[in-house]
């Protein structure tokens, strides 16, 4: 009975976090955005700084008519946002926030964080195949696209802290690290966020987005809470992978003075901040300058990334 | 709770109720929302002009070599995890370390084998 209402708790906690978070992170991402470009953003809604504005959405969003287009393929369509949205909600269960604090330490976590990540990307391909529109098309092809290019340097990055902690659980890669792994493994966490701003297709890598020349690639017919769902699993994706850097490259729940969980949120607020601020900043690349720049340069870096971490745990016994 | 697989039914668990999180919505949408549909609003939306043609246009893929490239070292990459985790454990050492260098040098060698062949620019 204890158990259940343990993994009860764990995971009312869980769904908490992922329906709050990916709102502060967007609402975040409101105002950090307006400031860099001398707006104010979001100020009515709620009152003080437009704080409500996500909450207006959403009751927005919730009344708005179902439009499903007559040369959609309706099933398809329809289930493509849960497709794309529970990927990251189910990792959420492996990344542990302080010491025990996690839903459950799987030993194959890493592994597990990996395989169900890479599930979320077919959303966007579902969505873009079966939505009938030329635009959403070639929005889900260069979501494909993408997919190549980011996930060979994802996974490559992802095992050297496995090869330098000698472990897949996320809470035994934390309780692993030290200080020096921050130098040590800077070039692997460079390569990780990077491959993860593609994998969220974030600018500098939205591409299948792109507004300005294919409207809203594999989301243009969308509208309601169908629309409002594939918004929360792109926000939901800024925080998994923000935590996943964190957990796995940051050193997690470590730091000096204050507790370990608010260590932990503190570098996720960070690289939430980054993921924005990297948005404001870069103008976006084209799909084969992706290509070149995974294949070229980071595939190459994850490999001697690989190496240094071989050659390094090997001597240091 | 106990036994191997005892941890992931946490992770079935969550996995229900992310299902309930979206039918959820989707029901709330359902009682909320109007429906009134004509033609013109079922009309594919595309870039707001009536759409000319098929949706489902043709299109060339590009990247094709690409997903090879990927599908062969994506394989590779799913052998480094087990092993990752005991390389360095004790009686392994040095040999461990001289196979992981063939392997990456296997893997460079076929990185750099597609860039000479000139397969890894967008055709």
């Amino acid at each position: 009975m204890a158990e259940l209402i343990d993994a009860a708790v764990r995971l009312v906690a869980i769904v908490g976090a992922f329906l709050v978070l990916p709102l502060v992170a967007g609402q975040a991402e409101h105002k950090a955005m307006a400031h860099m470009q001398a707006r104010l953003g979001p100020m009515y809604a709620g009152g003080f700084h437009g704080w409500a504005q996500l909450i207006a959405d959403g009751v927005k969003f919730v009344q708005k008519e179902d439009v499903i287009p007559a040369a959609a393929d309706r099933r398809v369509f329809a289930i493509a946002p849960a497709v794309a949205l529970i990927p990251y909600l189910v990792v959420m269960v492996v990344i542990p926030v302080g010491p025990g604090l996690v839903g459950v330490d799987l030993d194959v976590g890493l592994f597990f964080v990996l395989a169900v990540m890479g599930v979320g990307v077919l959303g966007s391909i579902m969505a873009g195949w079966s939505s009938g529109n030329k635009y959403s098309v070639l929005g889900g092809m260069r979501s494909a696209a993408q997919l190549m290019a980011y996930e060979l340097p994802l996974v490559l990055a992802a095992s050297s802290v496995a090869m330098a902690a000698g472990t897949l659980s996320l809470p035994g890669i934390v309780d692993a690290w030290q200080w020096w792994w921050l130098p040590w493994q800077a070039i692997g966490g460079v390569v990780f966020f990077t491959a993860g701003l593609a994998e969220l297709r974030r600018p500098p890598f939205d591409m299948p987005i792109a507004d300005s020349e294919i409207i809203m690639g594999p989301m243009t017919e969308y509208t309601g809470i169908r629309f409002a769902l594939f918004m929360l699993a792109e926000y939901a994706g800024i925080i998994v992978v923000s935590a996943l850097t964190s957990v796995l490259f940051l050193g997690g729940w470590h730091g000096p003075v204050l507790p370990g969980p608010v260590w932990t949120l503190l570098k996720v607020a960070l690289l939430v901040f980054v993921v924005i601020w990297v948005r404001v900043s870069y103008p976006r690349l084209r799909e084969d300058q992706l290509q070149k720049l995974a294949w070229v340069g980071l595939v190459p870096l994850a490999l001697l990334q690989l190496a240094l971490t071989g050659v390094v745990r090997v001597l240091t016994g | 709770m106990d036994g191997y697989f005892g941890s992931y039914t946490v992770v079935l668990a969550l996995f229900a109720i992310g299902a309930v999180i979206v039918t959820g919505a989707l029901t709330l949408n359902r009682l909320l929302r109007p429906a009134r549909p004509t033609p013109e609003k079922l009309l594919t939306y595309e870039c707001g002009v009536d759409p000319v043609g098929e949706g489902w246009a043709q299109s060339q893929v590009r990247y094709y070599v690409f997903t090879y490239l990927y599908v062969v070292f994506a394989v590779d990459a799913v052998f480094l995890f087990p092993w990752a985790t005991v390389f360095a454990a004790p009686g392994f050492g040095m040999t461990t370390l001289v196979e992981m260098f063939v392997f990456l040098g296997f893997i460079a060698l076929g990185i750099l084998y597609a860039w000479r062949k000139r397969v890894l620019v967008w055709a």
